[in-house]
C-alpha cells in the first residue's frame, strides 16, 4: 500500500489533471510470473483465468514491440511499471454506491460524472474504472430487469464464467499482438455486458476510465456481446492526471454481434497529453476489434481522440456474417508533441458486406497526426462494398499528416472506393470569418467543426456537444 | 468616416495601389469604376485588412467612436466588429457549418465587442427570417452549409443578407454584380437599396455601369493603374459607358 503522490505539473489548460490523494492496494512494481499470479489472486481468479493470463504472459515475452507505425517514442521498461493499483476502501467489492470512499465519489463528481443515484445522467447505466479496478457500475437493477448484463469484467469472471470463457480473446486472440498480449496477461478490470436475445438496450451503457496512480499503467479489457437481434449504445470516456512520467494504457475492446445485432460505440478520449514542451502524457496502446458474427449483423466505431501523447489504435471490424455492415467515424486532433497514428481495418469475409470508414485528422503545432486503414476483401466476400473517405487539415507550419491507406481486395465483385484529401487550413476561410467578426480562435474552431460535421453527426447527441466543446477547448489552447 | 489619404499598397512584391485618395461621409453612396487589374478589388481587401496585402505609405482611417483612427491597428475581425464589411466578389464555401449557425456567431460576436447582450438562438432565427426578405431569399438555405453548393446569384444574395443581419456603417460591395444575371442583379441592388440610410457608408466596386442603373450613387470615381484619375457624378459612369475606359487610362 502507498499513498499517492501529488506531483502534478502547473498547466490550467486540462481541467482533468488533478489527483485524488486516496490510499491504495498495490502490487510491486514490474512485471513477472509471481506478479501476475498476485494480480489474480486479488482478485480471486479461477483457475482458467490465472493459466489464460499465464500463457498470455509467456507468449508475450517472445514477441517484439511493433515498430511499423509513424511514431517516436523511448522504449518503454515493462520493470518499471505498476501493474496493478487500487483504490484500497474498495477491497471489498460489490458494495453499493453509496457507500464508496467519499474522495472517489468526489473525484467523478469533478469529472463531471456524478455516481449517486440522485445526480445520475438519465437514460445512461455508467461503469466507472479507477486505475485497475471498476469501483461501481450503476443502474443495475434496470437493466436486470430486462436481462442485460453489465457490470465489471472482474465480476463477470465471477458471476458468468461460462460467457467470459466463450468469448474472451474470440476476436481479438491472445497472440494477435504485442500490446494484445501484454493486456492477456496482465488485465485488470474494464466492462462486460451481454444483451440477450432480442433486447434493445433500454440505456445508453457507460464506462469511465481514470488512471489516477503515479507509475501505473492501465489495462483495461472490455467485452461487448449483443445477442441476436439486439441492440446497444455504448459510450467510453477517459481521462487521467497530468504528470511528469508517461502513463501507459494498454487496452483490449472486443465486440461479437450476432444475427440482425448491433453494435454502436463511441468513444471521447481526452487522456492527459502531455505538457507543451513534450513531458508526460499517456501512451494509448489499444486493440479494439469487433466481429459482426451473425448475418445482417452492425457494428460502428466512433470515435473522438484529442488526448494521449501517444495514441496507437485501430478499431476495426471483422464482417463475417452475410450482410453485415462496419463503420468507422474518427476525429483525431494533435497539438503540440501529440502523435497518433490511428485509423481502422475492416476485413470483408460474408456476402454482401459494406463498410464505410471516415476519418478527419486535424493536426496543429508541431504533432504529427496519421491515419493508418486496411480495407481487406477476401475471395469470399462477393459483392462486398466499401467506401473510404480521409480527410487532414493541417494548422500551422510545423505540423504534419500523413496518410496511409492498404486495400487488398481478392473479389472481382467488391467495389472499393477510396477518397482522401490533405488541406492547409484554408485562408480564405479563415479571413472570410473574421471579416464578420470572429476572431482568428473562433474561427478555427469553426471550421475544424464544420471540417468534423461528418463524424460528430454519427455521435450520440449528449456526446456531441461535448466532442465539439472539447475540440474547440483545444485548439484555442494550442493556436495563438 | 472613411478617410483614405495617398494609400499605396503592395501585393506581394508587386505595388497595385499608387496614391489613392478618397473621402466617404455617411449616407453616401461611392462606386469605384475600372479596368482590370486597375487595383479595385486591392482596395477592397485592404480596407477589410485581408493578409498578405501590404500598406508602404499613406493611410486609411476609419471612425471610431467620432475619432479618426489607423485602421492598420485593428485586426479584420475588429474592423468587422466596428462596422467595416466586404462583400466578396468570390465569397467561399465553408461546409459542416450552417449558414444560420455562421451568422449567428457573427452577428454575437459584433454584440460582444460593444458590450451588448447577445441573441438567443430563437431570437435570431426569427430576426435572420425576416431579414431574408431583403434579398427574398429562402430560408431554407440558412439551414444550408455556408454558400455550399449555392449558385453565384445565391452567393451574392448571402452576402447581402450577411450586411443586412450586421448591419455596418461602411460595406464595401466588391463586384457585387458580377455573374448575376438580370433578375438576380435587380434583387441584390434592390436589397442594397434598401440598406441605404443616413448613417452608412457604401463602397461600390464594378467593372460595369450596368450596376449603376440599378444603385444609383452619389459619386462616381474611376481608378486606373492604381490611382482614381477622375472623380463626379453618376454622369460620369454614363460618359464612361459611352467612351469606354481608354479615354481616361493613363
Amino acid at each position: 500500500m502507498s499513498k499517492s503522490d501529488s506531483t502534478t505539473l502547473p498547466q490550467a489548460e486540462y481541467k482533468y489533471g488533478f489527483v485524488t490523494e486516496i490510499e491504495t492496494d498495490v502490487v510491486p512494481i514490474g512485471l513477472n510470473e509471481e506478479i501476475i499470479g498476485m494480480i489474480s489472486a486479488k482478485k480471486n481468479e479461477p483457475e482458467w483465468m490465472l493459466n489464460y493470463r499465464l500463457k498470455a504472459y509467456r507468449h508475450w515475452l517472445t514477441m517484439k514491440e511493433p515498430a511499423w507505425a509513424h511514431l517516436t517514442y523511448a522504449k518503454i521498461d515493462f520493470q518499471k511499471i505498476r501493474f496493478y493499483s487500487a483504490p484500497k476502501t474498495n477491497a471489498n467489492a460489490g458494495k453499493k454506491l453509496e457507500e464508496l470512499d467519499p474522495e472517489l465519489l468526489k473525484t467523478f463528481e469533478r469529472l463531471g460524472i456524478p455516481l449517486l443515484e440522485q445526480k445520475r445522467i438519465s437514460g445512461v447505466a455508467m461503469d466507472v474504472v479507477f486505475d485497475s479496478v471498476s469501483v461501481g457500475t450503476t443502474q443495475k437493477e434496470a437493466l436486470e430487469k430486462v436481462g442485460v448484463i453489465f457490470c465489471s469484467i472482474s465480476e463477470a469472471i465471477q458471476k458468468h464464467p461460462e460467457l467470459v470463457k466463450k468469448y474472451l480473446g474470440s476476436v481479438v486472440p491472445v497472440a494477435d499482438n504485442y500490446y494484445s498480449a501484454l493486456n492477456a496477461a496482465v488485465f485488470t478490470d474494464g466492462s462486460f455486458c451481454y444483451i440477450p436475445k432480442g433486447v434493445r438496450c433500454p440505456l445508453d451503457l457507460s464506462t469511465y476510465f481514470r488512471i489516477n496512480a503515479k507509475d501505473t499503467g492501465q489495462f483495461e479489457r472490455t467485452l461487448l456481446i449483443a445477442d441476436e437481434g439486439s441492440y446497444v449504445n455504448y459510450l467510453e470516456g477517459c481521462t487521467a492526471p497530468m504528470r511528469d512520467e508517461n502513463q501507459l494504457h494498454a487496452a483490449v475492446v472486443e465486440l461479437v454481434a450476432h444475427d440482425n445485432a448491433e453494435i454502436r460505440y463511441s468513444t471521447v478520449q481526452n487522456w492527459y497529453t502531455g505538457d507543451r514542451e513534450g513531458r508526460g502524457g499517456v501512451y494509448n496502446f489499444v486493440t479494439k476489434r469487433g466481429k459482426c458474427q451473425g448475418k445482417n449483423s452492425k457494428i460502428s466505431w466512433t470515435q473522438v481522440e484529442s488526448g494521449s501523447a501517444i495514441t496507437w489504435k485501430y478499431p476495426s471490424v471483422i464482417l463475417q456474417g452475410d450482410n453485415s455492415v462496419g463503420a468507422f467515424y474518427s476525429v483525431a486532433l494533435t497539438h503540440d508533441h501529440m502523435q497518433a497514428d490511428t485509423g481502422t481495418k475492416m476485413i470483408h469475409i460474408g456476402k454482401n458486406t459494406k463498410s464505410t470508414i471516415i476519418s478527419k485528422g486535424i493536426s496543429t503545432g508541431q504533432s504529427s497526426n496519421s491515419y493508418r486503414g486496411l480495407v481487406r476483401i477476401l475471395p469470399s466476400a462477393e459483392k462486398a462494398r466499401n467506401y473510404s473517405q480521409c480527410d487532414s487539415m493541417i494548422v500551422g507550419e510545423r505540423a504534419k499528416a500523413n496518410t496511409y491507406p492498404y486495400i487488398e481486395n481478392r473479389n472481382r465483385s467488391a467495389v472499393v472506393e477510396h477518397e482522401a484529401s490533405t488541406s492547409r487550413l484554408s485562408e480564405d476561410q479563415l479571413f472570410y470569418l473574421k471579416s464578420r467578426g470572429l476572431d482568428q480562435e473562433k474561427a478555427i474552431a469553426m471550421l475544424v467543426n464544420g471540417f468534423c460535421k461528418d463524424v460528430f453527426k454519427h455521435l450520440p447527441l449528449e456526446f456531441s456537444v461535448e466532442a465539439v466543446k472539447l475540440i474547440e477547448m483545444k485548439l484555442e489552447n494550442s493556436i495563438g | 468616416m472613411l478617410k483614405i489619404t495617398n494609400l499605396h499598397a503592395n501585393v506581394g512584391d508587386k505595388e497595385v495601389l499608387k496614391g489613392v485618395t478618397l473621402t466617404i461621409n455617411p449616407g453616401e453612396v461611392h462606386a469605384i469604376m475600372g479596368p482590370n487589374g486597375s487595383g479595385k478589388s486591392t482596395l477592397s481587401k485592404v480596407i477589410a485588412g485581408y493578409p498578405g496585402y501590404e500598406i508602404t505609405s499613406g493611410k486609411v482611417e476609419f471612425e471610431v467612436n467620432g475619432k479618426m483612427i489607423d485602421l492598420s491597428e485593428l485586426e479584420p475581425e475588429a474592423r468587422a466588429c466596428e462596422g467595416v464589411f466586404l462583400a466578396f466578389q468570390y465569397p467561399v464555401e465553408v461546409p459542416g457549418i450552417t449558414n444560420l449557425a455562421f451568422l449567428h456567431a457573427a452577428f454575437n460576436a459584433v454584440c460582444r465587442h460593444h458590450g451588448a447582450p447577445e441573441m438567443s438562438e430563437e431570437k435570431f432565427a426569427k430576426f435572420v427570417a425576416e431579414k431574408s426578405k431583403i434579398v427574398e431569399m429562402d430560408p431554407r438555405f440558412l439551414d444550408r452549409g455556408v454558400n455550399v453548393g449555392f449558385s453565384g446569384g445565391e452567393k451574392k444574395r448571402n452576402e447581402i443578407l450577411q450586411m443586412a443581419v450586421l448591419s455596418p456603417r461602411l460595406a464595401i460591395l466588391d463586384e457585387t454584380d458580377s455573374g448575376l444575371d438580370i433578375d438576380a442583379l435587380k434583387i441584390v441592388a434592390g436589397g442594397v437599396n434598401k440598406l441605404r440610410s443616413a448613417e452608412r457608408g457604401i463602397l461600390l466596386i464594378t467593372h460595369y455601369q450596368r450596376l449603376l442603373d440599378f444603385i444609383k450613387p452619389d459619386f462616381v470615381h474611376i481608378l486606373s493603374a492604381g490611382q482614381i484619375v477622375k472623380s463626379g457624378n453618376s454622369s460620369l459612369a454614363l460618359e464612361l459607358e459611352k467612351e469606354g475606359y481608354n479615354a481616361y487610362i493613363r
